[in-house]
C-alpha cells in the first residue's frame, strides 16, 4: 500500500480528468469523465471513482487543478497548486518521456504545441479563433455519420484513397464531407480524409512558423484516434508517440507538481464528493464596470470569489489559496 | 458647446484638463464597459479594429449625456485610423447624432490646419493660455503616467496583494482630477508617499517582461484586459514600451531627449525593418531589439485583431526572438472577452520564461 498519494485534476471545458500518484510517480488511478458543461458534478464524479480505486485510509498529501476550471476546481477540492495546461502537459511529458522536444495536444475545444529543449519549454503556441481541429468537431462528425467516436481511427485506416476534405474551417470541412459523401465516397475515405484535413489545420494554424523536431509526442483525448496518428507521422515523416497515459497528461502533470507539498496540503478530503456546492453570480455596482461577482460557496459557506477586475472581492483568494 | 473625447489610458485625464482649463463644458465618456463595447461593435463595421469600435461606443454614451463636439485623433501613413474620424462622423449621423468633430492630426506641411481646428475649440482666448492649458495637462500626463511606470515596476513585490491598485485608484482620482499647478504637485508629492512607504518584498528578483505593440492596446487596461496588473499578480516586472506622454513627446513637441530616443529606436529596428510600415508597427520592433539587448526575459506584443502594421512587425519578430534567444509572444485581442483564454497564455508565458532564466543559470525566479 502506498504511504501518500497526490491527486491531479484537469477540468476541461469537454471532459474532465483525474489522476492518483504515488510518492514514485506511479499512476495509482485515473478517471476520465465528460464534463458535461457541469464541471462540479464531473470533479465530483471522477474523485469519487477515485476514492474507489485507491486502497481505504491513505493519506493525500497534495491536490493541484489544470485545465480551463482550474480556478473553480480548486475552490472546491481545496488544491495546492493551481497550474496552466501548458506547463502541465510539459511537466507530464519532460518526466514520462525526457527526449520528447516537441508535444502536440489536441483536446476537446482546443489545441496546443509546445516545443521542448533541455528539459525546458522554449516555445508554445495555442489555437485562437477556430474549433475546427479539436475533439468536439471529430465528436460531432463521428455522430453525424453513425460511428461511434472510438471507432473513427480504425475506420479511417480501412481506406484506400482518402478523399480531400477542406480542414480550414468545421463549417467548410462539413460541406465538403457532405458533398463528398453524396457522391458515392466510402465511408471510411471520407473519415481518412477528415483527419489529414485536421491534421493539415492544426500544422497550419496552431504550428504555423514552428519547426517540429523529433521525438514528438501526440497527446490529448483526440490520441486515441489513430487515423490521425497516422496522418500526423506521413505528415512530419517523423514517429509520433502516443504516451500512455496520453488522455490525462494533463492532470498527470499537476501531479507532478504538487509532489513538492509534502504534508501541509489544503485537500478539504473525499468529503467533498457529497457537498452542496453553489455559485452564485452578483452584478457589482462599486464602479462602472459592473462585473459579475462570482461567489462560490460549499455547504453554505463562501469558499472563494472570481470574476471583479479590480479585486475588491478576489483578493481575498490571493491571501487563503496560493498559486 | 460640450466637448468630449475617447478614452486611451492616462490620455483621458490630460484631455479633459485641457479642455476643462480651455473653460469648455466637458462631458468625459463614461469608463468603458461591457455597453461601451456592445455599442461600438453594433455599430462599427465588422472588420475594423478594436480601438475603432471602442471609440464609438464612448461617443454615443458621451453623446446620451448631452455631448455635441467630439475631439478625436487624426493620423497619416498606412494605418487606417488615419481614417476612423471621418467614418466615425459618419456613423454618427447615420444615427442621427448631431456632432460636431474636430480632429487633431499631426501637422503636415502646413500647421495652419491644426492651429485652425484648434482654434475652434479656444473660442476667444490667447494663444498664450491655449499654450499653457496644453503645457499643464501634459505635466498631469507626465505625472500620472510615472504612476503607472512605478506600479508597472513594483507590483510583483507588493507584500499585500492589491495595494498597487489602491495606489492607482487613489493617483487617477488626485492627480487625475487636479487643475492647478499648487493642487498637481501636492496630489503628486501624496503618491509619490505612499509609493516609497509600500511595504514591499526586497529580497525578490523578479521576471522582466517588455511589453509592445499597438498603443491602444498597449495603454488601454480596459480593453487590454488589465494585461499589466495580470501580469504583475504573476510576479512580474512590466517594461512598457510607451506610454501617454512619451508618444506627446515623441510626436508633438519639439523635445530633444524624446527625438533622440525615436532615433535609437529606429537604428535598432533597422537590420529587420528600415522604414515606416503605419502605425507603431516600427517602434515595435525597434523597442523589441533594445529590450532584447537590455536583457530582458521575455516580450509580449499586444494587437488588435486585423491591425496591418503590427502584423508586419509580427512576423518579424521571430528572427529577433532567434538572433538574441528572448521569448517573443504575440497576443491579438479583440472583443471577444476570452479573459481565461488569455491568462492561461500569459500564465504559461511567465512558466516558460522563468524555467529559461533558471536554465540559463539566471539565478532562481520568483513568479509568485
Amino acid at each position: 500500500m502506498p504511504s501518500k498519494v497526490f491527486l491531479g485534476l484537469d477540468v476541461g471545458s469537454v471532459s474532465t480528468k483525474v489522476v492518483a500518484i504515488d510518492a514514485l510517480g506511479q499512476v495509482l488511478a485515473s478517471s476520465y469523465l465528460p464534463t458535461q458543461g457541469q464541471p462540479i458534478a464531473a470533479i465530483q464524479s471522477a474523485l469519487r471513482e477515485i476514492a474507489r480505486a485507491l486502497p481505504p485510509g491513505v493519506p493525500v498529501a497534495g491536490v493541484a487543478t489544470t485545465g480551463s476550471g482550474r480556478v473553480m476546481a480548486s475552490a472546491l477540492v481545496g488544491a495546492d497548486v493551481v497550474k496552466n495546461e501548458i506547463t502541465a502537459h510539459a511537466t507530464a511529458t519532460l518526466r514520462v518521456l525526457p527526449s520528447v522536444r516537441t508535444i502536440i495536444e489536441i483536446g476537446g475545444q482546443d489545441s496546443k504545441i509546445i516545443l521542448l529543449n533541455h528539459g525546458v519549454v522554449t516555445d508554445f503556441a495555442m489555437n485562437t479563433v477556430c474549433a475546427a481541429g479539436t475533439g468536439s468537431f471529430l465528436d460531432r462528425q463521428a455522430h453525424r455519420l453513425g460511428v461511434p467516436i472510438t471507432a473513427l481511427g480504425e475506420l479511417a485506416l480501412q481506406a484506400t484513397s482518402p478523399t480531400r476534405i477542406a480542414g480550414r474551417c468545421a463549417v467548410f470541412a462539413e460541406s465538403d464531407m457532405i458533398h463528398k459523401q453524396q457522391t458515392g465516397h466510402s465511408l471510411s475515405d471520407i473519415v481518412a480524409g477528415l483527419c489529414e484535413a485536421l491534421v493539415r489545420n492544426y500544422l497550419s494554424n496552431v504550428a504555423k512558423g514552428k519547426t517540429i523536431v523529433g521525438p514528438v509526442s501526440f497527446q490529448g483525448g483526440v490520441a486515441a484516434n489513430v487515423g490521425i496518428l497516422r496522418a500526423f507521422e506521413s505528415a512530419l515523416a517523423l514517429p509520433v508517440i502516443v504516451p500512455e497515459h496520453y488522455d490525462v497528461m494533463g492532470a498527470l502533470g499537476v501531479a507532478y507538481l504538487a509532489q513538492p507539498i509534502a504534508g501541509q496540503t489544503r485537500f478539504r478530503g473525499f468529503g467533498v464528493v457529497a457537498a452542496n456546492c453553489q455559485v452564485k453570480g452578483e452584478d457589482c455596482d462599486g464602479c462602472g464596470n459592473r462585473c459579475e461577482v462570482v461567489g462560490f460557496s460549499i455547504n453554505g459557506r463562501v469558499q472563494a470569489y472570481w470574476g471583479d477586475r479590480c479585486g475588491k472581492y478576489s483578493h481575498e483568494n490571493y491571501l487563503s489559496v496560493g498559486t | 458647446m460640450r466637448v468630449t473625447f475617447p478614452h486611451m489610458g492616462t490620455m483621458s485625464f490630460a484631455m479633459q484638463a485641457l479642455l476643462e482649463n480651455l473653460r469648455l463644458q466637458v462631458v468625459p465618456p463614461p469608463p468603458i464597459t461591457n455597453r461601451t463595447l456592445m455599442l461600438g461593435a453594433k455599430y462599427s463595421p465588422e472588420c475594423v479594429c478594436l480601438p475603432f469600435k471602442v471609440n464609438i461606443g464612448n461617443f454615443i454614451e458621451a453623446i446620451e449625456l448631452g455631448a455635441d463636439t467630439v475631439v478625436m485623433g487624426g493620423g497619416i501613413g498606412p494605418c487606417r485610423f488615419g481614417y476612423y474620424a471621418e467614418l466615425q462622423q459618419e456613423i454618427l449621423q447615420d444615427l442621427g447624432m448631431r456632432v460636431n468633430m474636430i480632429v487633431l492630426e499631426p501637422p503636415q506641411g502646413a500647421n495652419g490646419g491644426l492651429w485652425s481646428r484648434i482654434s475652434k475649440l479656444s473660442v476667444g482666448q490667447s494663444l498664450w493660455h491655449v499654450a499653457a492649458a496644453s503645457y499643464f495637462a501634459w505635466h498631469l500626463c507626465k505625472g500620472l503616467d510615472g504612476v503607472l511606470q512605478s506600479l508597472d515596476l513594483l507590483r510583483a513585490r507588493e507584500t499585500v496583494p492589491g495595494s498597487c491598485d489602491r495606489i492607482w485608484n487613489a493617483a487617477q482620482k488626485s492627480i487625475g482630477q487636479a487643475r492647478t499647478y499648487r493642487a498637481l504637485r501636492r496630489a503628486e508629492k501624496e503618491i509619490r508617499h505612499e509609493i516609497a512607504t509600500l511595504s514591499l518584498h526586497l529580497h525578490k528578483r523578479p521576471l522582466r517582461i517588455g511589453l509592445v505593440g499597438e498603443i491602444y492596446m498597449l495603454l488601454e487596461p480596459k480593453v487590454n484586459l488589465h494585461l499589466a496588473e495580470r501580469l504583475g499578480y504573476l510576479g512580474v516586472e512590466v517594461h512598457r514600451s510607451m506610454s501617454v506622454s512619451d508618444w506627446v513627446a515623441r510626436h508633438l513637441v519639439p523635445n530633444p531627449r524624446a527625438r533622440m530616443h525615436t532615433r535609437k529606436v529606429h537604428e535598432a529596428a533597422k537590420p529587420y525593418l528600415r522604414g515606416f510600415v503605419g502605425g507603431h508597427g516600427l517602434e515595435t520592433i525597434g523597442e523589441s531589439v533594445l529590450f532584447a539587448e537590455g536583457g530582458i526575459d521575455g516580450i509580449i506584443q499586444v494587437l488588435p485583431l486585423t491591425c496591418m502594421p503590427e502584423i508586419v512587425a509580427q512576423s518579424l519578430l521571430p528572427s529577433i526572438s532567434q538572433r538574441y534567444g528572448v521569448p517573443i509572444i504575440t497576443l491579438v485581442l479583440d472583443e471577444h472577452a476570452g479573459e481565461a483564454g488569455l491568462q492561461t497564455r500569459l500564465e504559461a508565458f511567465v512558466d516558460m520564461v522563468g524555467a529559461r532564466r533558471v536554465h540559463r543559470g539566471g539565478g532562481v525566479s520568483c513568479a509568485k
